[in-house]
């Protein structure tokens, strides 16, 4: 087939999209915006980039107010416009897939995506046109100071994450609602059952009796590990929902009364009890939902790439429930350095607990290694590829993190590059997209009807930039931090240009990785096919597998 | 060992955590070879499940027990409300601008100086920077809580201020030069421009 045929038609003409039923293309609408928003934030990064190394280099054009803007937005288009609807798209066809049942709603799911993209548009565009800039972390009581920040600004930008958190919200129904129905294979499970096993109550359970000498307590988990995972973080998705949603209700409120001409008074708002809130919340995203999403998504796809089992299955449902109460507690690590919180909840929250992250994850990676090497000699496809990538990610990304969640080190590596480097950018674009990608190639079949991938050079061009990208824009940034360089500060002076050349000379090459990638997609499903997705589709089905496809 | 400044813990860290980061990627490098291989691979050193777990549990909670018995300023933290400092400076914040007791506060090496901050307004940062850029000390300065920080200085040097948190685009230029001056120590790690 000719260039101009694949991008058209796509790769030998094989994607169809008519052949797609609903609850495949809703799934492909959430993958194409979340890898378009995905797209915009490598934009605003690549900015970020180039700032920290000319701060007059257009568009920032030296203004702290434009740097600012861009800073506070491009956690949200990341996180929420790309993570987000990656992450929910996948889950949304899994729980169907795996529990053998339809999804409960299909036009819900279109809801999720479309209100989270809208959502996240709303914002971006807030802090465009006002510069509207607290930063993600909205730390009281700046999201509400109007010498600063326009009202009407800050009002939009709030509208936008409710409306990323109410389709939040609606993925979760959409997710519990599946899960608990009792059709197909849990036509006959009670909803205790099917809580205990979400819960992974059942294998603590068979933990227990194995150990007391007893026959399993149940043989037959009624809900997959994935889909355990997939419970259990959701659990965290709604708490994290209804924490930010709470603290922008506030935020709305006093930027309302401001724009009536009325003062509330921000003192009325403890700001340290603001942050506690606001961290409890926040962090059940961080070390709650990624870690345990993550957890489970290494389980399946090492029992998708392997055909087995998974190794010690009992262990890792019970590491989930572990991960679930230690995500709660462990909040602390974000306020080691505020003198006012008392240092009992340092030591315990912040430090002894967080450390619990370290077990939990490295059981995680643990079980995924053994589950693959018992099933040698394998071929190295790209899902394996991209999975061991993401276990690179994380063997990276949580060590640097425990070693901040420290008294000693967070005196002098706080709110430094050292924790949005090291850490987190490497736990998300290596550790997390690495996972994400992965299952992008075990799903790619599945969703699309077996259409064909267009080259598979590009696939490897992809994945070696965005590794080798990824750790060293990570590391560099990490470096500079060590030196001193802080996370949220525009420096004029050349300061780290050092270490900020080669991070942004990384930077390129996830850029550069991310633009293979999407035109890879493009000439392997075309442009029609790529249209064609987001008309509706003829199939009504909400279930994969358990009827067959028309092809 | 002790670390008596942040210069040598943050290049013990920088050698130690280089190294994880070299072992964990050759780990999984290793690792991905040898899935492919039908040949048996033998593992250079066997680790039992429960080893892996201790060593896990071991490195998470020991890291913080080693670095509390090599870092003097945490149990000096941990403890500040009961020790008396050789001086105390008390700063105020308000709309951005730092107002400090004096130009330029000088010390003697050794000086334990409480530093007790107060914001007017919104949550900033406190922290101390040497001449290289490299990080002193640090602390968030939150509106309507106590916020204070009890620091030894042990190096020559003089020192600039800067908020480490961010306070809106305005807060960028809250810095003030030279706050700091240290003399009579051994060390002069500061007033040379730093060195790892």
């Amino acid at each position: 087939m000719s260039f101009m045929s694949d991008l058209v038609h796509g790769a030998d003409n094989q994607f169809d999209h008519k052949s797609l039923n609903a609850l495949q293309k809703v799934t492909l609408r959430a993958v194409v915006v979340a890898f378009l928003f995905y797209g915009l934030a490598a934009i605003e990064g690549m900015i970020m980039r180039m700032a920290a190394i000319t701060p007059s280099i257009p568009p920032v054009n030296g203004s702290v107010d434009h740097y600012f803007a861009i800073m506070t937005v491009h956690p949200i288009v990341g996180i929420f416009g790309s993570t987000y609807q990656l992450v929910f798209g996948a889950f949304l066809f899994l729980i169907p897939f795996l529990t053998k049942k339809p999804l409960y709603s299909i036009k819900l799911a279109n809801a999720v995506w479309i209100l989270i993209t809208v959502g996240t548009i709303t914002s971006w565009l807030a802090s465009f046109i006002y510069n509207y800039a607290p930063l993600y972390t909205l730390y009281w009581p700046l999201p509400a100071d109007t010498t600063q920040f326009k009202a009407i600004g800050g009002v939009m930008f709030i509208v936008g994450v409710a409306l990323i958190m109410v389709g939040t919200l609606g993925f979760i129904y959409d997710v519990y609602a599946t899960v608990f129905s009792k059709v197909g294979v849990h036509k006959d499970k009670t909803t205790k059952e099917l809580l205990i096993s979400g819960f992974g109550i059942d294998g603590m359970m068979n933990l227990w009796y194995k150990l007391t000498g007893r026959q399993p307590y149940s043989k037959e988990p009624a809900l997959s590990l994935p889909v355990v995972a997939i419970f259990r973080g959701t659990v965290d998705t709604f708490l994290d929902a209804l924490v930010i949603l709470t603290a922008g209700v506030l935020v709305l409120v006093y930027l309302l009364f401001d724009m009536s001409g009325v003062k509330l008074d921000v003192a009325a708002v403890d700001a340290l009890l603001y942050k506690n809130l606001f961290w409890w919340g926040l962090d059940l995203v961080a070390d709650g939902l990624v870690l345990i999403y993550v957890a489970g998504s290494w389980y399946l796809l090492a029992t998708l790439i392997t055909g087995q089992k998974l190794f010690m299955e009992n262990v890792a449902r019970a590491a989930l429930m572990l991960e679930l109460l230690v995500s709660w507690m462990v909040w602390s690590h974000h306020l080691l350095a505020d003198q006012g919180q008392p240092e009992m909840m340092k030591l315990i929250s912040g430090e002894m607990v967080t450390a619990f992250e370290l077990l939990t994850q490295g059981l995680a990676l643990f079980i995924t290694l053994v589950t693959l090497w018992k099933a040698r000699p394998l071929k190295m496809t790209m899902e394996l590829k991209y999975l061991l990538g993401g276990l690179v990610g994380f063997g990276l990304a949580v060590p640097a993190g425990i070693i901040q969640a420290d008294m000693a080190m967070n005196r002098v590596l706080h709110n430094t590059q050292w924790i949005i480097g090291a850490h987190v950018h490497i736990a998300i674009i290596v550790g997390l997209y690495m996972t994400l990608y992965s299952a992008v190639y075990v799903l790619w079949p599945l969703v699309t009807n077996n259409a064909k991938l267009w080259s598979t050079k590009l696939a490897n061009a992809h994945f070696w930039l965005h590794l080798i990208g990824g750790i060293g824009m990570g590391a560099f940034m990490g470096m500079a931090g060590l030196d001193g360089m802080l996370r949220r500060h525009m420096y004029f002076n050349g300061e780290y240009n050092f270490y900020m050349i080669l991070a942004g000379i990384c930077g390129g090459m996830l850029l550069l990785a991310w633009v293979l990638f999407l035109f890879n997609v493009i000439m392997s499903v075309g442009l029609k096919g790529l249209i064609g997705i987001f008309l509706p589709s003829e199939h009504k089905e909400a279930s994969y597998g358990i009827e067959p496809v028309k092809a | 060992m002790t670390f008596l400044n942040s210069l040598e813990l943050l290049a013990f860290h920088n050698v130690a955590y280089s190294v994880y980061s070299a072992l964990i990627i050759a780990v999984i490098a290793w690792f991905g070879y040898n899935l492919t291989r039908k040949e048996k691979a033998e593992p250079l050193v066997r680790i039992p499940f429960y080893g892996f777990i201790a060593f896990l549990v071991a490195a998470g909670v020991g890291h913080h027990i080693f670095t509390y018995n090599v870092v003097p300023w945490v149990a000096e933290d941990i403890t500040r409300a009961k020790n008396t400092p050789s001086k105390i400076y008390k700063v105020t914040i308000e709309k951005h601008q730092f107002k400090l007791p004096s130009e330029k506060l000088v010390l003697n090496c050794g000086d334990k100086v409480l530093f007790d901050v107060e914001s007017k307004d919104l949550v900033y940062g406190f922290g101390l920077f040497r001449k290289n850029h490299t990080m002193v000390t640090q602390m968030q300065v939150n509106p309507g809580s106590k916020n204070t920080l009890l620091w030894t200085f042990h190096d020559d040097g003089v020192f600039d201020l800067m908020s480490t948190e961010y306070s809106g685009p305005k807060g960028n230029a809250m810095f003030v030069p030279n706050v700091v001056e240290v003399s009579g120590c051994k060390e002069k790690v500061a007033t040379n421009g730093g060195s790892k």
